[in-house]
C-alpha cells in the first residue's frame, strides 16, 4: 500500500484545514468555517463545475459537517454525485451521503434508485459501495426496494460482497425484523461459507436472532462448537490471526452466542464444556486480546448450565483480573464477579479486599462498576452500608444520568431490604434531598403510598411509628432551602395526612409550616397545590374532631392570594378550602375521613344514579343521547381516517405492488417522468439528464423501469406544491392519485413510527435490565451460606476504610472540579500554545525556542545551543520536559556525524524515541506500549522523511508545539 | 453494537467522527463536547472505559490522538479496545507509520478504510490482509479512473461500467 504521497487536494482546501488548525479559539474556528460555508454555497451552485472540483467541494462539506456545522445546503449535490458513472465520484458521493444523512432523511428516496442500479453492477467495488450505503440509509419503508437484490448478492462470487450483503441483511433485521424474517435460513447457509470473513460476519445477525429466540437455534450448537474448536485450533488462515491469537474476534462472537444457547440448557451446555475449557486453559493472559477472550469465556461459563470445573477456572481468572495492576482488568474482574456471583455466591468472599480497593479507587469508572457489583450483592444484612455508600457517592457527583441511576437503585434497595422504618425514612429523605428532581415521580408516589399503607404487616403501631417518624423528620427538613419539588410534594402530603395524627404537633404549627412551604416556593404550582390541599385536610380533621379552628393570618392571606391565582387548579383548591372550612363536623367526616387515603373509592362508571334524571328530561322532550359512533358527521371522519391509514400502510409496500402493472404502461413511463422530474426542486440540467438515463436503459426489458418511474412519482408528490399535482393526474391513472394521497402521510407516519420505535426500544431496554438485575439480586439474597460472610466486607467498609475514604472522596472532588465540562470547554479558546495543528511558526515567537527536528538534522552542532536556550526560556512544563530530553541527547549525537545519511536516521530515531519518552514522562505509563524498536523503524524512515518534507512544503512546520502531529500513532 | 466512533486530539479537536446510530447534528456536537471533556481529563493510569448515558465509551490514546468508541452496556470492552487497535494497525499499514497529520489531511481515506472494517456498527472484517486487498483494489480503480478522466473524459462512463 505505502504512503499515498501528496494529499491530493487543492491548495485552497489544505489552507482551510491549516487555518482551522491554527484557530486560537472556538469562535475563530467557527468564523472560518462559516466563511467556508459561504464560499461553498456560492461555488457549488455555479454552472458547469468540473466533476473533480465538485468532488473536492463534497469532501469539504464532509469536513465542515465533521466539525459540527450544518452542511445541509450541499446534501443534494452529494446525492447527485452518487448518480455519477465514475466509481471515483460515486464512491465520494456514497461516502458523503452515508455521513450526512440519517435513514429518515427526505433525500434518501432519491438515492434508492441509484443503489438499486449499483447493486446490479458488474464491478464488485461499485456493489460494495452501494452495500455500505444500504447499511446506513435504507429504512424500514425502503427495505422492500432493495431486499431482493441484497439477497441475491448473498451468492455473489466475491466474498467481500457476500460479507457486506450479510451485514446489510443484519441491519435490515435490526430495523424491522418482520421484513427479513422469511430470509433467516440464508444466515444459516452463510455460516458454512468458504470464506472465514463471511462466516464471521454471519455471526452478527445470528447473535441477534439467537438472543431473540433461543429455542429455534438449538440445533446449531453443534456447528458453533465445532467452528469454535476449529478456530481455537488455528484451522483458519493465518491472515485472521491477531497478535498471535487465532481469529479472536470470531472466537468472542461465538462464545457470546454459545452463552445464549447454553443458558439454562443442561444438554446444550454439556456440548460446550470441553471447548470452553480448552480455550480458557490455552488463553494468553499477557495480551489484551487474550484477556478479552478469557473474559468472554467467564461470561459464557456464568451463563450456561453450571459446571464445577469451569466455574473454578472462571474464579481463578477473575482473581487474576482483580489482582492485576491494570485498571482495565480490575474493571473486567469486577464485572465478571458480578456475573458469577449469582451462581456461586461465595466467590466474592475471597475477593473482599480487592472489591473494597476498587470501591476506594479514585477512578470513577471502576467505582461505579463496583457499586453495580455491590448492588447485586445487597441483602438485608448489608443494605445499610451499601446504600449509605451509594448515597454518599451520589451526593458528590454531577453526572445527572448516573445520579438518577444510582438514586433509583438506592430507592429500590431501601424499599426491598430496609431494616427499620426509621432508617428507611432517613434514606429516602437523603435520596430526595439530593436527587429529588432526577428520580422518577413514581418513586415519590410510591413513598407516599408506603407511608400510608405501612409495611403490609398487620401491625398498626409500627405503621403509626413510621408515620410519626416521617412527620418528625419532615418538619426538621422542611425549612431547608432548595429542596426538590418532588420531595416537597411528599412532605406536604405526609404533613397533611399525618401531621396532627399522633397529637404531638398542634394544627397551627403544622399549618404554619405548610404556609411557609407555599410561600417559599411560590413559583412551583404543584407544590402550592399540595400545600393547600394539606391545609384543607388539617382544618377538616380539626373540625371533624370538634376542635375550634383558627386560621392563621398568613394562611388566610395565602388562601386569598391563591383564589386569585392564574392557575385555575390553585384557584379551585383555594375556593374548595374556603368552602370546606365552613362545613359542619358531620359533613367533613364524610368528605375527608381521617387516614383513609388507602380506602378504595367506588366509582359508578355507568352513571346509573342519573337514570331517573335522564328519564325525566326525555319525558320533558329532550333529545336522546346518540353515541359517538352512531353520529353521522363523525362517521365520515373516522371512516376517512381508517382509509388514510390504509393508504399509509399501502405506501410502505408499494415497492412491490407497483411492479405488476408494468407491461400495460411502458409508453406512459417517459411521459410521466418528464413532468415529474421537473418538479424535483433541482434546477441543474445535468441532474435531469442523469435521471433520464437510468430509465432509458432498462425500460424496454427490465422490471426496474416500472419501479423507477413510480418512485419518482412519489418523490415529486412528496415535495411538489399542491398545484403540481394536476398535470400528473392527467397523465397517470387513479393509482398514482392514490399515492398522492398517501405521499404526505408516510413522512409524518414515518417519523412517528421512528419515534415510537425509539421509545419502544428504550422501554424494552429497561424491561430487559430490571428483571435480570432482580434475578441476580434474588440469587444473592438466597445464597444462605453467603449471608454471614458478606457482613465482613460490610463491617470493613464501616471501619478502617472510612478514614481513607474521605481523602479519596476529596481528591475525587477536586479532580472533578478541575476536569469537568466547563473548564475543558474553556481550554479550547483560552489555551493558545499547545495546539496540535499549530502550523504557524510565527506564533511560537520569542518565549519558546522552536524545536524543529529538521533544524537538528541540518545542524547538529546547534543542539547544545538549543539546549541552553531551553534552560533560559520559560516555557510550559511539558515543552521543557520535552526539550530537556533533547538537551540530554546533545551529548550522544555528535559521535554519529560521520555519515550524513546514517545520522539522519539515527537522529530521527532518537528524536522520535525521545518524543515517546517525553510522552511517557508526562503521562506515566502511556497507553501505547512502546518497546525500543529503532530497528523496526528503518524501512518507514524514508516515508516519514518524505512526509515531513511534503508537509513542510505546505507550510506545516514541526515546532515544539505540534511534535505529536508527526508522531507515529503506533509507536 | 458500536454507536459511534470519535477521533479527538488532546486539545479536543475533532479529527474523525462516524455515527452508526442516528444522531442529529446538534446532538452530535453535544456528544463530542461532553465526551471530550470527560475523556481528555482522565488520568493515564485509569481504565480506558467511561460510562456515559447508559452506554459505555471505550477509548484509547495513540500519540496525541484519542480513539473513542461508544458501545452497549453488555459489550466486551477489551474486545472493543482491540477493534480500535485493529483499525489503527490497518491505518498504519496503509499510510506507512501513520501519524495524526495523515488523518487530518486524508480523513476521507480513513473513512474508506473504516468502511471496510466496521459496518452497521459491527466488526465486519478481522483480517488485515482482506481489508488491505479491498482498499488496494479501490485505489487502483480510482487511479485508473483518474487517468482516464485526464485523457478522454467522455469515455469514463463506458470504461467503468
Amino acid at each position: 500500500m505505502g504512503s499515498q504521497g501528496g494529499f491530493g487536494q487543492s491548495k485552497e482546501f489544505l489552507d482551510l484545514i491549516k487555518s482551522i488548525g491554527e484557530a486560537r479559539s472556538k469562535a475563530e474556528e467557527d468564523r472560518i468555517v462559516l466563511h467556508e460555508i459561504e464560499t461553498l454555497k456560492r461555488r457549488i451552485t455555479e454552472p458547469d463545475i468540473p466533476k473533480r472540483k465538485m468532488k473536492e467541494y463534497i469532501i469539504r462539506l464532509v469536513y465542515i459537517e465533521m466539525l459540527g456545522h450544518d452542511a445541509a445546503f450541499g446534501y443534494i449535490h452529494a446525492v447527485k454525485m452518487t448518480h455519477d458513472d465514475s466509481l471515483l465520484l460515486k464512491r465520494t458521493g456514497y461516502l458523503a451521503v452515508t455521513l450526512f444523512l440519517n435513514e429518515d432523511h427526505d433525500l434518501i428516496i432519491l438515492i434508492v434508485n441509484t443503489i438499486q442500479k449499483d447493486l446490479k453492477s458488474d464491478n464488485f467495488l461499485v456493489v460494495c459501495a452501494a452495500l455500505n450505503a444500504v447499511c446506513r440509509l435504507i429504512n424500514e419503508e425502503t427495505i422492500p426496494a432493495v431486499l431482493p437484490q441484497v439477497v441475491e448478492l448473498l451468492g455473489h462470487s466475491k466474498e467481500a460482497v457476500r460479507k457486506k450483503a450479510v451485514m446489510a441483511l443484519h441491519r435490515f433485521h435490526q430495523r424491522s425484523p418482520s421484513s427479513v424474517s422469511h430470509l433467516v435460513s440464508n444466515f444459516r447457509k452463510r455460516l458454512c461459507d468458504n470464506d472465514p470473513g463471511v462466516m464471521g460476519a454471519t455471526l452478527c445477525p445470528l447473535f441477534d436472532l439467537v438472543s431473540v429466540d433461543v429455542s429455534t437455534y438449538k440445533d446449531l450448537v453443534v456447528s458453533f462448537v465445532s467452528i469454535l474448536k476449529q478456530v481455537a485450533e488455528r484451522r483458519l488462515p493465518k491472515a485472521y490471526d491477531y497478535h498471535q491469537m487465532p481469529a479472536p474476534f470470531i472466537q468472542i462472537k461465538l462464545l457470546k452466542i454459545l452463552a445464549l444457547l447454553g443458558n439454562g440448557d443442561k444438554q446444550a451446555s454439556g456440548q460446550m464444556y470441553t471447548v470452553v475449557g480448552d480455550i480458557m486453559r490455552k488463553s494468553d493472559t499477557t495480551s489484551n486480546i487474550g484477556n478479552a477472550i478469557l473474559y468472554e469465556c467467564i461470561c459464557c461459563v456464568a451463563s450456561i448450565f453450571p459446571n464445577t470445573k469451569l466455574l473454578e477456572a472462571a474464579a481463578d481468572a477473575i482473581s487474576k483480573f482483580l489482582k492485576s495492576d491494570s485498571h482495565n482488568l480490575k474493571y473486567m474482574g469486577i464485572d465478571a464477579l458480578g456475573r458469577l456471583i449469582k451462581i456461586s455466591p461465595d466467590i466474592a468472599e475471597q475477593h473482599q479486599l480487592a472489591v473494597i480497593d476498587c470501591l476506594e479507587d479514585p477512578d470513577d469508572t471502576l467505582k461505579r462498576k463496583t457499586f453495580e457489583l455491590l448492588y447485586k450483592m445487597t441483602k438485608s444484612s448489608n443494605v445499610e452500608v451499601i446504600v449509605d455508600r451509594m448515597i454518599e457517592y451520589m451526593i458528590n457527583i454531577n453526572d445527572n444520568h448516573y445520579k438518577t441511576d444510582i438514586a433509583s437503585r438506592c430507592v429500590e434497595l431501601a424499599e426491598q431490604f430496609a431494616p427499620s422504618n426509621h432508617w428507611f425514612i432517613q434514606t429516602m429523605n437523603k435520596v430526595f434531598e439530593h436527587a429529588g428532581d432526577l428520580v422518577n415521580i413514581k418513586v415519590a408516589h410510591n413513598l407516599m403510598r408506603l407511608i400510608a399503607e405501612g409495611f403490609g404487616e398487620d401491625d398498626d403501631t409500627a405503621d403509626s411509628q413510621l408515620r410519626s417518624s416521617a412527620v418528625d423528620s419532615y418538619l426538621r427538613i422542611v425549612g431547608e432551602p432548595k429542596l426538590p419539588s418532588a420531595f416537597l410534594q411528599v412532605i406536604c402530603w405526609v404533613l397533611g395526612e399525618y401531621g396532627t395524627a399522633d397529637g404531638k404537633y398542634s394544627a397551627s404549627y403544622i399549618t404554619g409550616k405548610l404556609c411557609d412551604v407555599a410561600e417559599a416556593h411560590s413559583s412551583d404550582d404543584t407544590v402550592k397545590a399540595y400545600a393547600v390541599t394539606a391545609l384543607m385536610k388539617i382544618y377538616s380533621f380539626e373540625i371533624a374532631a370538634g376542635r375550634q379552628v383558627d386560621v392563621l393570618p398568613e394562611c388566610q392571606s395565602l388562601i386569598e392570594d391563591l383564589s386569585a391565582s392564574s392557575s385555575t387548579d390553585l384557584q379551585q383548591r383555594a375556593y374548595e378550602l374556603q368552602a370546606v372550612i365552613r362545613l359542619d363536623a358531620q359533613a367533613l367526616e364524610n368528605i375527608l375521613p381521617l387516614d383513609a387515603s388507602c380506602e378504595d373509592i367506588e366509582v359508578d362508571k355507568g352513571l346509573s344514579f342519573l337514570n331517573s334524571y335522564v328519564q325525566q328530561s326525555l319525558e320533558n322532550g329532550a333529545q336522546p343521547y346518540i353515541p359517538e359512533s352512531a353520529r353521522s358527521g363523525v362517521l365520515n371522519i373516522s371512516n376517512l381516517r381508517s382509509h388514510d391509514q390504509h393508504e399509509t400502510s399501502g405506501h410502505a409496500l408499494r415497492f412491490e405492488a407497483y411492479e405488476l402493472p408494468k407491461p400495460a404502461m411502458p409508453t406512459i413511463t417517459p411521459a410521466s417522468i418528464l413532468p415529474s422530474t421537473e418538479l424535483v426542486p433541482v434546477p441543474e440540467p445535468s441532474y435531469m439528464r442523469e435521471i433520464h438515463q437510468t430509465p432509458a436503459v432498462p425500460s424496454s426489458s427490465h422490471s426496474g423501469s416500472a419501479e423507477l418511474k413510480l418512485r419518482l412519482d412519489g418523490v415529486q408528490k412528496k415535495w411538489g406544491k399542491p398545484t403540481y399535482s394536476s398535470p400528473v393526474q392527467s397523465t397517470s391513472n387513479s393509482d398514482s392519485q392514490k399515492t398522492n394521497n398517501g405521499a404526505a402521510q408516510p413522512e409524518a407516519s414515518g417519523s412517528i413510527k421512528q419515534k415510537a420505535r425509539d421509545v419502544s426500544h428504550d422501554v424494552k431496554r429497561q424491561e430487559v435490565e430490571v428483571p435480570s438485575e432482580k434475578q441476580r439480586l434474588a440469587a444473592s439474597l438466597f445464597g444462605g451460606a453467603f449471608k454471614s460472610e458478606k457482613r465482613q466486607p460490610a463491617a470493613g467498609n464501616r471501619g478502617a476504610p472510612k478514614a481513607n475514604n474521605n481523602s479519596t472522596e476529596n481528591s475525587h472532588i477536586t479532580k472533578g472540579a478541575t476536569s469537568s465540562e466547563p473548564t475543558t470547554v474553556k481550554t479550547t479558546p483560552t489555551q493558545p500554545p499547545p495546539d496540535l495543528l499549530d502550523f504557524g511558526e510565527s506564533t511560537v515567537t520569542s518565549s519558546a525556542p522552536s524545536m524543529d527536528p529538521f533544524m537538528q538534522l541540518e545542524g547538529l552542532v546547534d543542539v547544545t545551543q538549543d539546549g541552553s536556550a531551553v534552560n533560559s526560556g520559560s516555557v510550559a512544563s511539558k515543552a521543557s520536559d520535552f526539550m530537556s530530553l533533547y538537551g540530554e541527547m546533545s551529548g550522544s549525537v555528535p559521535s554519529n556525524l560521520v555519515d550524513p545519511l546514517s545520522t539522519d536516521s539515527i537522529v530521527v530515531n532518537t528524536s522520535s524515541d525521545l518524543l515517546n519518552a517525553s510522552n511517557n514522562f508526562d503521562h506515566g505509563a502511556s497507553v501505547v506500549a512502546q518497546p525500543p524498536q529503532s530497528t523496526n523503524k528503518g524501512p518507514n524512515l524514508k516515508d516519514a522523511l518524505q512526509k515531513d518534507a511534503l508537509v513542510r512544503q505546505m507550510g506545516v512546520t514541526p515546532t515544539n508545539q505540534n511534535p505529536n502531529l508527526f508522531r507515529d500513532l503506533l509507536g | 453494537m458500536i454507536h459511534f466512533l470519535l477521533l479527538i486530539s488532546r486539545q479536543g479537536k475533532v479529527r474523525l467522527t462516524k455515527w452508526y446510530s442516528p444522531y442529529a447534528q446538534k446532538e452530535r456536537t453535544k456528544v463530542v463536547r461532553e465526551l471530550s471533556g470527560m475523556i481528555l481529563s482522565r488520568g493515564p493510569k485509569l481504565c480506558n472505559f467511561v460510562e456515559w448515558r447508559g452506554y459505555k465509551v471505550v477509548y484509547k490514546r495513540y500519540a496525541s490522538l484519542y480513539f473513542c468508541m461508544c458501545v452497549n452496556q453488555d459489550d466486551n470492552e477489551l474486545e472493543i479496545l482491540e477493534i480500535i487497535h485493529h483499525f489503527v494497525e490497518i491505518l498504519d499499514l496503509y499510510f506507512g507509520s501513520v501519524c495524526e497529520l495523515d488523518l487530518i489531511f486524508n480523513f476521507h481515506k480513513a473513512y474508506y478504510i473504516l468502511d471496510e472494517i466496521l459496518m452497521a456498527g459491527e466488526l465486519q472484517e478481522s483480517s488485515k490482509k482482506t481489508v488491505e486487498r479491498l482498499i488496494d483494489a479501490q485505489d487502483a480503480l480510482v487511479e485508473a479512473a483518474k487517468e482516464q478522466a485526464n485523457s478522454v473524459s467522455y469515455m469514463i462512463s463506458q470504461a467503468t461500467k
